[in-house]
């Protein structure tokens, strides 16, 4: 699921190298255009649906807060 | 808060469209990001084309236009009208009220109220409920709803977060007393604490227009505007939608009791396809039911949106049949506001072009 994931990221803002150990809001790596862009290849992905309740960046922040949602969405790992 | 209404209905919705089509790819160049990142956010939020007035040409104008065709086609008297309320966030002037220009330049009689209304994205409930009202009065039998806004001017070309939803248009919503007995629910919520979450800084009282306020800034983003443009959080706004409006449904839904699969169709604000499709997921409302199709083909006009929606995608269907609608809208102020009633059986309910 983590390389999945990474692979989304880099293929969305193929300018940054996305890692675990980096805050992605904070460093400015996703805007909130990005992360809706997110959601929508997350979905595809893993064919799960996003709550829209859950679409806030803190869910978006990390590789493991990612993780946390797709579970929560129904992501079994 | 919420409140009841009855023996009033709808018995004519004409939206009135400017002529001049844009597509995303026209406005893309525009945008300081790459093509690839565009393309993908046209998919997701379901940007195509959208129109925009020619320049100089203002809310009133649209009105004007579409009351000269309901005149000229016999299909609403002049002096019929009691009450006439215009919902806009783009007056012709800072006064007087452009509804008396309107009421003005028909030469309307005076034995009339004429109402300006500053509200946007859900305009079109605020200007409905607002109708409901005045009709509660004994001296009124028909309000004329306009529902106007030119808002594309005051939106940066050069800001992604925006333009592509930029949408003029006006809408005529009339609405009378009748004897049918049905129930007509609302809900009205404000929250003036997030009111900058939406709003265009400069070219008021607080800080009038200089040429400084002209200068366009880049934000963290990569979109240019200035303090004339309209500014957004779109971020702040999706997470209000998202938090108030499913549960104000739910409980509109309670009040009426009535299931969701009883209503026939939700006729939604569309800011983009991606919120209206989070929101129906949220209520538990099959997509085929709340048509996302308006941003896409015309941009998100405010207020217009809804009627824009009834008219596009009923049309004259809506002349012959009624169904069981739920109206809502939510942006701007915040204000977030729905409504459940009949609406069918209209004298009209079409599209023109201006």
């Amino acid at each position: 699921m983590k390389e999945k994931i990474i692979a989304i990221l880099n293929d969305l803002r193929p300018e940054f190298s996305f890692t675990e150990d980096v805050d992605f809001i904070e460093e400015g790596m996703l805007d909130s255009f990005d992360i809706v862009s997110l959601v929508d290849e997350l979905e595809e992905t893993f064919g799960i649906k996003i709550e829209g309740i859950d679409v806030i960046p803190n869910n978006f922040s990390t590789v493991d807060n990612i993780i946390a949602l797709l579970k929560k969405s129904g992501v079994e790992s | 808060m919420n409140l009841k209404f009855r023996n009033k209905k709808i018995t004519g919705i004409l939206t009135i469209l400017p002529q001049k089509v844009r597509t995303f790819e026209d406005d893309m160049g525009n945008y300081n990001f790459p093509e690839k990142k565009s393309l993908r956010l046209k998919k997701v939020m379901g940007y195509n084309t959208h129109r925009i007035a020619e320049p100089g040409q203002c809310s009133s104008d649209f009105c004007i236009y579409g009351l000269q065709y309901l005149f000229d086609h016999h299909l609403l008297d002049k002096d019929s009208i009691d009450a006439m309320i215009l919902v806009t966030q783009s007056p012709d002037y800072y006064m007087p009220a452009t509804s008396n220009l309107i009421q003005g330049h028909f030469n309307m009689k005076q034995d009339m109220i004429c109402l300006d209304i500053n509200q946007g994205c859900a305009g079109f409930e605020i200007g409905l409920i607002q109708a409901f009202m005045l009709l509660d009065q004994e001296a009124i039998n028909k309000v004329v709803l306009l529902n106007a806004d030119v808002l594309s001017p005051k939106v940066s070309i050069h800001d992604r977060n925006s333009y592509p939803l930029a949408g003029d248009a006006a809408s005529i919503t009339i609405v009378e007393k009748c004897e049918d007995n049905n129930d007509i629910y609302t809900a009205v919520k404000m929250d003036g604490t997030g009111a900058k979450a939406l709003i265009i800084p400069a070219g008021g009282f607080r800080m009038p227009s200089t040429p400084e306020t002209a200068i366009e800034h880049e934000d963290e983003a990569g979109n240019l505007r200035s303090l004339n443009h309209l500014t957004m959080q779109g971020d702040d706004v999706f997470n209000f939608v998202q938090r108030e409006v499913p549960p104000m449904m739910h409980d509109l839904l309670e009040r009426a009791k009535m299931t969701t699969e009883e209503i026939d169709w939700y006729m939604f604000h569309q800011p983009n396809k991606f919120m209206l499709h989070k929101l129906a997921d949220a209520i538990g409302v099959p997509y085929e039911k709340m048509p996302s199709n308006i941003v896409e083909n015309f941009g998100n006009a405010s207020g217009v949106t809804v009627p824009t929606c009834i008219s596009y995608n009923l049309g004259e269907k809506l002349e012959k049949e009624s169904y069981k609608m739920c109206l809502a809208g939510f942006g701007v102020g915040l204000t977030w506001s729905a409504i459940i009633m009949e609406i069918g059986n209209l004298k009209f309910n079409k599209i023109i072009e201006f």
